[in-house]
């Protein structure tokens, strides 16, 4: 069960010579120079960098970190720290419960890569090294000098398998890679951390809180980000300082810690996730909370469908349009053909019953089969929703939804005489029409994410589970397989469908484009799985965070352009290779997919 | 075992001793032009084990499959308690029919005790609904289920492993955990698939218990099994299948003292025997297969 490697360090024959580390400095003296490195890092965010204000965010100004740098400044701050715990400093233990060396490795990795990338497109902007500062060559040469120094600090090396004389040259430079890739690949893991101790509950609570208050900032932050540059950096510093992070053993931690308190978790969240429109000041970046918070919310309910369930649907947008195009009918629109205007609780319920008829009558015929059919069946379906609303224009079929131009010019709602369409000054603070929306969605992710907890923790979610893990067994113990799925499915297109309601009001038009199977734009079939599987299947968190992901990056970074969907197609490709469990891992999924983990409840000794 | 602490209490789906529980009549089985199964007659009685036993592809797990509603049989008919056996396998473990399977069918990626709770799911009604708002019916329903579960992992003496998950259990452990399992739909029969398979002598024994201690909470037992010696230790009865024919039913000296039953283990060929042929070209290739490798495989496991 657990295959840890025995701690054997493999000092004994071979250690004479070989070095500790992946670089041969001894293994103090990397550690000071991480340190150091790390620490003069933070210093040199506080000169210039650049001569010119050219270079978006301003790093001319002495004293004042601006953009990139606040991002080093970050990443090295956390290296310094993590090297002050790895030094078994006072008052720092708690951060490195796991062992800091991994932790080190990464952080520093992290600061060095959002340095070099800042100074390296320093000079490409404006066009060659001379447009550097004095403190542009100090940060470098820190950041590289810590990341070596990082790099000399010791690990437990896998013990090279020996290979066979006979074989030819290149099959000895495979394995000889085979092993190098290894012995990498081992600097940087680390144990994982004991059980943290009981701590008294207002503390853990506190902690929570301050988690939740960091996730805001950052993502936050994330959103605020105002040029490409910093976006990417932004990207850099949060992945390599997540790991860090994890590799310390702080993430396994807190989520420990969660885990204790998962209603006042899944409460302050929410609190925090209502906090972010007052950390707007316009409307711009309220717009792409709206956006996400309307695509992250679609998401979770595709993963009831494919993360509990295992049911795989290709066409789950078509059940966003189905709900979006029945609130869009009965809104009131002067282009919808029906002329009626329904209060917004009515429409929500038009909306998830068309989207609830729409899911039985397609789950029905295809859920007594098992395994790919209903992929392809739900793919059809997906693209017949779309084909046939654009038909469905007077010319080519009956007058229902105005064909490609889309029901436009849907009126605003209005809840209880709240007109969400207009701002509203509450306590000093202005809410904007697209706050009002991301307030209102909200409610509807709050349904969307009780729906998911309550159920898939109930005699109807283990039989989901049961039926994804073995469908043969799951009949066997008396499940009716076709009902449970029917129902899945059901639960999944109706909370669709209610997002569509609100979504068919935030976006004022809906048109047939907005629901493809795949395109560059979120929300589409291919990206809202992609978010569920880049996410983490069966979480609540990974396909807020995947969604989040997916729509910031396409978003933020303009320059990919064209190439948005290569590069989405690889980085899907890399992700499944490298972590298949997704960003955040469900307990089950980590384990289907490496069967040489640590089980969480890992066994005693009688079996062995 | 933990056996002496729950034999008191008789699982709800028992019934009185001697009534019969499982009725199978002339059930036959084709697949295309193969007959797996001709014409088995077998009924089992509540408080009694009764095995099936039968050299390989003799057609045990087809009969077995039949019973359980994973195959509908050509001909005959299976009765359960009088009522004919509705042809959906689900259907069958709600009339009160569980059972294992022979190569273990555990939901891997759930805890033990999450296991035994999908096993509940036949005897509770809680649906989505029920799920979403939270009644007090349901946390009642809920808290009774894992006491149940409980109690069953206790009985099978998985108790204090009610959290690890399935697929960490080493075998044997596996084996009792899909026992409980099948326990948990509350059955009147259960069904047992070579529960011994692949277990060393004291988990055999282990198992032996275990099933006493189940006919002793009044829920009848048919065993398929290869393992000679356990099925004449353990079984009421035993029934033996040859090529898809019930060759002799009885008591475990009848059965053993059947010299029709020794020939058709130890290999001599029945009159007409169709598979002959086959069987004596598949004994040659093997033979020169290990005249010429010397890698003599181990016969212990004669799956």
């Amino acid at each position: 069960m657990t295959t840890q490697t025995p701690p054997s360090t493999a000092p004994a024959a071979p250690a004479t010579d070989t070095p500790t580390g992946l670089i041969g400095i001894p293994a103090h003296l990397g550690r000071a120079l991480a340190t150091g490195g790390s620490a003069l890092a933070v210093v040199s965010t506080f000169l210039a960098w650049t001569w010119t204000a050219e270079f978006p965010g301003d790093l001319t100004v002495y004293g004042y970190p601006g953009g990139l740098q606040v991002l080093v400044l970050v990443g090295g701050a956390l290296a310094t720290l993590l090297g002050l715990s790895s030094y078994g400093v006072r008052g720092l233990g708690w951060l490195t419960p796991a062992g800091g060396d991994a932790a080190l490795k990464y952080a520093t990795l992290g600061t060095f890569a959002t340095a070099w990338y800042t100074v390296l497109a320093i000079s490409f902007d404006l066009g060659g090294l001379v447009n550097l500062e004095p403190g542009g060559y100090v940060v470098a040469a820190a950041t590289l000098i810590a990341l070596v120094g990082a790099l000399a600090l010791p690990f437990e090396r896998p013990e090279p398998d020996p290979f066979d004389p006979d074989d030819t040259g290149w099959e000895r430079f495979k394995h000889e890679s085979g092993h190098r890739w290894a012995t990498v690949r081992a600097a940087f893991t680390s144990h994982s951390p004991g059980p943290v101790r009981a701590l008294p509950s207002y503390v853990e609570i506190l902690i929570i809180v301050a988690v939740l208050a960091l996730a805001l900032v950052v993502f936050t932050y994330g959103i605020g980000t105002e040029y490409d540059e910093l976006f990417v950096g932004f990207l850099i510093t949060a992945g390599f300082g997540f790991s860090a992070l994890n590799r310390s053993g702080l993430i396994a931690h807190a989520s420990q810690i969660t885990a204790r308190h998962q209603n006042i978790t899944v409460c302050g969240a929410f609190v925090a996730a209502a906090c972010f429109p007052f950390t707007q000041t316009d409307d711009q970046y309220a717009t792409l909370g709206v956006y996400i918070l309307i695509f992250a919310t679609v998401a979770l309910g595709l993963n009831i469908v494919v993360g509990l369930a295992g049911l795989l649907d290709l066409g789950y947008v078509a059940f966003l349009g189905v709900g979006a195009y029945a609130a869009a009918l009965v809104s009131g629109s002067p282009s919808s053909p029906l002329g009626v205007h329904f209060p917004f609780w009515a429409a929500v319920l038009v909306g998830a019953v068309a989207s609830l008829i729409f899911g039985v009558l397609i789950g029905a015929p295809t859920l007594r089969l098992r395994g790919d059919y209903l992929a392809i069946v739900t793919l059809g379906f997906g693209e017949i929703f779309r084909i046939a609303v654009n038909n469905t224009d007077g010319t080519s079929g009956p007058d229902i939804t105005n064909g490609s131009n889309g029901i436009a010019s849907i009126p605003d709602l209005n809840i209880l005489g709240f007109d969400l369409g207009i701002q509203h000054d509450i306590a000093g603070f202005t809410i904007g029409r697209f706050a009002n929306y991301f307030f209102l969605m909200l409610v509807i992710t709050a349904v969307v994410v009780l729906v998911f907890r309550r159920s898939g923790d109930s005699r109807i979610g283990r039989a989901w589970v049961a039926i994804r893990e073995d469908e043969t067994a799951a009949l066997a113990m008396g499940i009716n397989g076709f009902r449970v799925k029917l129902i899945a499915f059901a639960v999944g297109a109706t909370l669709a469908g209610l997002a569509g309601t609100v979504q068919a009001h935030v976006t004022y038009t809906v048109t047939p484009e907005q629901y493809l199977f795949a395109g560059t734009t979120p929300p589409n079939s291919a990206f809202l799985l992609a978010a569920v599987v880049l996410g983490g299947m069966g979480t609540i968190a990974g396909p807020l965070i995947g969604a989040a992901l997916l729509f910031l990056i396409p978003n933020k970074l303009q320059f990919l352009g064209d190439y948005q969907l290569l590069a989405f197609g690889l980085a899907l490709v890399l992700l499944m290779r490298f972590r298949p469990e997704g960003l955040i891992p469900n307990r089950r999924r980590k384990l289907e997919f490496h069967e040489e983990a640590d089980a969480p409840t890992v066994l005693s000794k009688t079996g062995a | 075992m933990t056996t002496d602490t729950t034999t008191k209490d008789t699982s709800p789906g028992a019934s009185a001793p001697g009534t019969t529980v499982l009725d199978a009549r002339g059930v036959t089985m084709r697949f295309g032009g193969l007959t797996a199964v001709r014409d088995v007659d077998l009924t089992v009685s509540s408080g009694e084990i009764v095995g099936l036993i039968g050299p390989n592809g003799a057609g045990k797990t087809t009969f077995f499959n039949c019973l359980t509603g994973l195959y509908i049989p050509t001909e005959g008919e299976v009765r359960y308690k009088g009522q004919v056996l509705p042809p959906k396998s689900f259907k069958v473990t709600a009339a009160g029919i569980a059972r294992t399977f022979q190569n273990i069918r555990l939901f891997g990626n759930m805890t033990v005790l999450e296991n035994v709770l999908v096993g509940r799911h036949t005897r509770t009604k809680e649906g989505f609904w029920s799920a979403v708002l939270r009644g007090p019916g349901f946390h009642k329903a809920e808290a009774a289920s894992r006491e149940r579960a409980t109690e069953l992992l206790e009985f099978v003496g998985l108790g204090a492993k009610a959290d690890h998950l399935a697929r960490n259990l080493p075998y044997g452990e596996q084996r009792k955990l899909e026992i409980a399992r099948a326990l948990a739909s509350e059955p009147g029969l259960l069904l047992l698939d070579e529960p011994t398979a692949g277990m060393n002598p004291q988990e055999t024994r282990a198992a032996e218990e275990l099933i006493f201690a189940i006919r002793d909470r009044g829920t009848a037992v048919l065993v398929i099994e290869h393992d000679m010696r356990f099925i004449f230790n353990l079984c009421d009865r035993v029934a033996v299948l040859v090529q898809g024919q019930k060759l002799v039913e009885g008591d475990a000296a009848t059965v053993q003292g059947d010299e029709r039953v020794i020939a058709a283990y130890i290999g001599e060929p029945l009159e007409n025997d169709p598979g002959a042929a086959e069987a004596a070209e598949v004994e040659a290739a093997e033979a020169a297969a290990e005249a010429t490798t010397d890698a003599a495989p181990g016969k212990e496991n004669d799956r």
